[in-house]
């Protein structure tokens, strides 16, 4: 164990490290040789992080940002399964700040969660979190106050699992995707506020009709006649954003070194504020063997979508001595992190250019027609919603539990269970692509009893004011959280109304998704529910306690997407 | 007095467009305000809802079969218990550790932080210079508004002015309330600077977006001496490339008073046309040129003919829009 004094020290040597290598911890380094080298990591049963504000250089460009021990991600808090760890968390910035340990099982009070588990960290004063180490993973933590997350202030966690691992490798590399702004946070929400498709460049155009890039008018004209845009695909697009990994822009090109024919762990953590990537190495097969720090059958893919908050560990086999780029695209095509794996520092290799924007579908409506389906993402007609205008957009019927205000721009009138559907973009895109039903648990699910009783909950919204919510109402007018039973299983179903895709993320719990054979389904923390459709995933409510459960698009939850689960009852005495 | 009868028949008409225009199906069009949060069933589900989710679950499983990829092989069939959810408890599992207080005001900040959000914006639609036959006028339209999802202030204020004086000079504050997806209801008072003599104004009004993006507004006033008169707005922003907007934008006045101090007469008063070619630098900054044609009618162009005013005007303008 380490003593406090040799902590302190640490910490030290760490800063004065940090400083010559332009504030970014050894791991996510230009050129880290992987996380084999010396002073990559946070460790131990003592941990002390400070957490201020900083000027993060991207592509040259200096912005503002919160950093972690001065460095933006945070450093990587490396434990082990088993272990205490006492985290001591010093806000000096001047403002409350708090940090969520993502995807960690733990006690409510040290989920981190301002007004939820704990009161939050006050300027200028800390906190400790103390809790016991229950699992192993890839796993990531954030800021849950304010919009603090869009400033740089998370970091990637990853815990080394008891007994053996499972999964073999010679090298990892962590990989954490995200999102920055030279824009405040609080710009970029009232943008949103103001002027819907602000960030949208990438809109059908009258010329774009005429030169045969965009659909013809009439289809443009038919969207319009609904008020929607299938091209409002993220909120906040690369026209404001650079994509980061590991806080290097696309052309600060981050290396992750590798010797020819070793087996490489990429520990991809999407610690994105609101972008949704689709990763790539061009020439590398990827093996998935861990979602959401889960172990699962390993599944190999050329491309798999990861939403925001989601984690995958992936397994490569470089076998050439030659580099690869890492691709990230944004899942709107309006920008890319990019990062090379190389044999050597100072490689690069062929960067492929973006791929053409997607495009919403009648599924993204919740409109689901086989044969429209099976036409995306085309042609005239395919893709033009009024031909069908005798399903209403719009029916409180189809939802009856909805609070139909203005917050509900539309009701998804035939959703459909979108697990096996590959993310929006990647449709038609010819090689492999991870989905949902690809995923297997490794190990056993612990509980795999029959639910008692189901819950529907809908993901709400209007593009149009910018206004989100679940079931119609913001959390800023709802009074009741929703009630769980302790040990009670349920079957939860999200049904999306909106036309955006939502990643939503439970606290404190893993679900098991309603896929895969019974006893191996995946479990995750954060799943994906794709426009129109829905998701159905079984809950074993085992965390006494209170718990956020929200979209993890960062301006989507500070618009309202966000409800507090309970577990009751608190004590030991099973009701 | 037969316009009287036409404003009057047309006022209701005019309210009520944004209520027409906000969803497809006219049984949805009922304003939030009178819509009792009915369909919130108490605590997520009830019995019958339970039963109604078991129903759901069916045809979603069916879904799943018709598109089904991969290794489906969930327990689409088993019997999932129709159990009542548990009622929502009264405490808070935080304070066993923090004080009522503490945790009070955190869940405060927590329920502003997700929804609560106040934004402001402020819009300079219009700043203008305006080229005519024989004279050179600056014109302006601007908007601002502050507040939540639902409630907001609203400012607005137009105006024209020429090298000699100023013309006409208007400034509203209303309140404004989202009564559904599009649409907004906005009452409150509009004073006129400019023209004299002066005049306040009650303003019942609507301002949203009609199908095809339609940016639409409309208002009903009704001035300290009782004169009623109305306006309909509405604009359109033609895409031709990502940052090059055509926007074509016109405007019609009605009076049911003739006001000869004011040298409006009854009916429709006058009527602007405008088509504007703006460049959008940035989305808060966007220069433009077009041209601006405005109509005096009935009445209103007889009174403008005698003070020896143009009937009507076809100008060339450039301008300014701008987010502030």
């Amino acid at each position: 164990m380490f003593s406090r004094r040799r902590l302190l020290h640490g910490a030290g040597a760490l800063g004065a490290g940090l400083v010559a290598a332009r504030a970014f911890p050894a791991w996510a380094q230009t050129h880290a040789h992987g996380l084999g080298s010396p002073l990559p990591t946070l460790s131990g049963e003592e941990i002390a992080l400070n957490i201020a504000r900083m000027h993060l250089n991207v592509e040259g460009r200096d912005g503002h940002a919160i950093g972690i021990n001065g460095t933006v991600p945070g450093p990587l808090i490396r434990l082990r399964e088993g272990q205490n760890v006492r985290l001591t968390v010093n806000n000096a910035l001047d403002e409350e700040t708090s940090i969520h340990w993502h995807g960690l099982i733990l006690p409510f009070q040290m989920d981190g969660v301002p007004g939820v588990s704990f009161p939050g960290i006050r300027a200028g004063s800390s906190f400790t979190y103390e809790f016991p180490v229950r699992q192993s993973g890839t796993y990531w933590y954030h800021s849950h106050s304010g919009l603090q997350e869009q400033e740089g202030h998370y970091g990637p966690i990853v815990i080394d699992p008891a007994h053996r691992d499972p999964i073999a490798y010679d090298r990892e590399h962590v990989i954490v995707l995200s999102d920055f702004s030279f824009l405040h946070p609080h710009t970029i929400f009232a943008r949103l506020k103001q002027e819907p498709g602000h960030f949208n460049m990438q809109r059908e155009t009258i010329l774009g009709a005429l030169n045969g890039r965009d659909p013809p008018l009439s289809d443009q004209m038919d969207w319009a006649e609904m008020r929607m845009d299938p091209t409002d695909i993220s909120d906040v697009t690369g026209s404001t954003y650079t994509f980061l990994i590991n806080g290097h822009g696309p052309a600060d090109n981050w290396t992750a070194l590798f010797q020819p024919g070793e087996r490489v762990r990429l520990r991809f953590i999407n610690a994105a504020a609101m972008t949704i990537f689709n990763v790539r190495i061009p020439g590398l097969p990827l093996t998935v063997v861990q979602a959401d720090g889960l172990n699962v059958k390993p599944v190999t893919v050329d491309e798999f979508q990861i939403s925001v908050a989601e984690t995958y560990d992936v397994i490569v086999e470089p076998r050439e001595d030659r580099a690869f780029t890492l691709v990230a695209e944004a899942v709107d095509r309006s920008g890319m992190g990019r990062a090379t794996l190389a044999p050597r520092a100072g490689m690069s290799a062929e960067i492929p250019p973006l791929r053409a924007r997607p495009r919403s579908n009648m599924r993204d409506m919740g409109m689901d027609m086989s044969s429209m389906t099976m036409a995306w993402p085309g042609t005239e007609g395919a893709n033009a919603p009024m031909d069908h205008g005798d399903m209403s957009m719009r029916d409180g019927a189809n939802a009856p539990q909805v609070r139909m205000g203005p917050g509900v721009q539309s009701i998804a009138p035939m959703p459909v269970d979108r697990l096996g559907d590959r993310g929006q973009g990647l449709e038609d895109v010819e090689h492999r692509v991870l989905v949902y039903t690809d995923l297997e648990a490794l190990e056993t699910n612990p509980d795999v009893r029959t639910p008692t009783r189901s819950l529907e909950l809908h993901l709400t919204g209007n593009m149009e004011r910018f206004m989100w919510s679940f079931d119609g109402e913001r959390f800023s007018e709802v009074v009741e959280p929703i009630p769980f039973r302790r040990d009670e299983r349920v079957r939860v179903t999200l049904v999306n109304d909106s036309m955006m895709a939502h990643p939503i993320h439970l606290h404190g719990h893993f679900f098991e998704l309603l896929t895969g054979p019974d006893g191996k389904r995946p479990r995750k923390h954060t799943v994906n529910v794709l426009p129109g459709g829905k998701v159905t995933f079984d809950l074993t409510a085992d965390a006494p306690g209170d718990w956020a459960f929200h979209c993890h698009l960062l301006y989507h939850m500070h618009a309202g997407m966000f409800r507090v689960v309970t577990v009751r009852p608190l004590d030991e005495t099973r009701s | 007095m037969k316009w009287t009868l036409i404003i009057a028949a047309a006022a209701p008409v005019i309210l009520a467009t944004p209520v027409l225009a906000q969803s497809d199906p006219p049984a949805m069009q009922m304003p939030w305000p009178t819509t009792p949060p009915q369909t919130q069933a108490p605590a997520e589900t009830g019995d019958q809802d339970a039963d109604r989710l078991q129903m759901d679950h069916g045809a979603m499983d069916h879904s799943q079969m018709d598109h089904s990829q991969t290794g489906h092989g969930a327990a689409a069939d088993d019997a999932v218990g129709n159990e009542p959810p548990p009622a929502a408890p009264t405490d808070h599992a935080a304070e066993r550790f923090y004080t009522a207080d503490e945790m009070a005001a955190a869940r405060g900040q927590l329920q502003r932080e997700h929804g609560g959000a106040i934004v402001s914006n402020l819009m300079v639609d219009m700043a203008e210079l305006q080229l005519g036959d024989d004279e050179t006028a600056f014109h302006w339209e601007g908007e601002g508004w502050i507040g939540g999802d639902i409630n907001r202030f609203v400012f607005k204020t137009e105006g024209e002015a020429n090298e000699d004086d100023v013309e006409s000079a208007e400034v509203q504050a209303l309140y404004s309330r989202a009564i559904g997806p599009y649409f907004d209801l906005q009452a409150g008072v509009r004073y006129d600077i400019e023209p004299r003599p002066n005049r306040v104004y009650a303003v019942l009004g609507f301002e949203g977006v009609a199908p095809y993006w339609f940016e639409t507004t409309g208002a009903l006033f009704v001035s300290d001496e009782g004169e009623v008169s109305a306006r309909l707005e509405g604009s359109y922003d033609a895409r031709l490339t990502q940052r090059l907007i055509l926007q074509p934008r016109g405007e019609i006045n009605f009076s049911a008073d003739d006001i000869p101090e004011l040298e409006v007469g009854a009916g429709v008063t006058d009527v602007e046309l405008g088509l504007r070619l703006r460049y959008d630098i940035t989305r808060n900054f966007a220069p433009y040129v077009g041209v601006s044609y405005e109509t005096k009618l009935g009445d209103t162009a007889d009174y403008a003919s005698a003070a020896g005013e143009d009937e009507s005007d076809m100008r060339f303008v450039f301008g300014v829009r701008v987010r502030l």
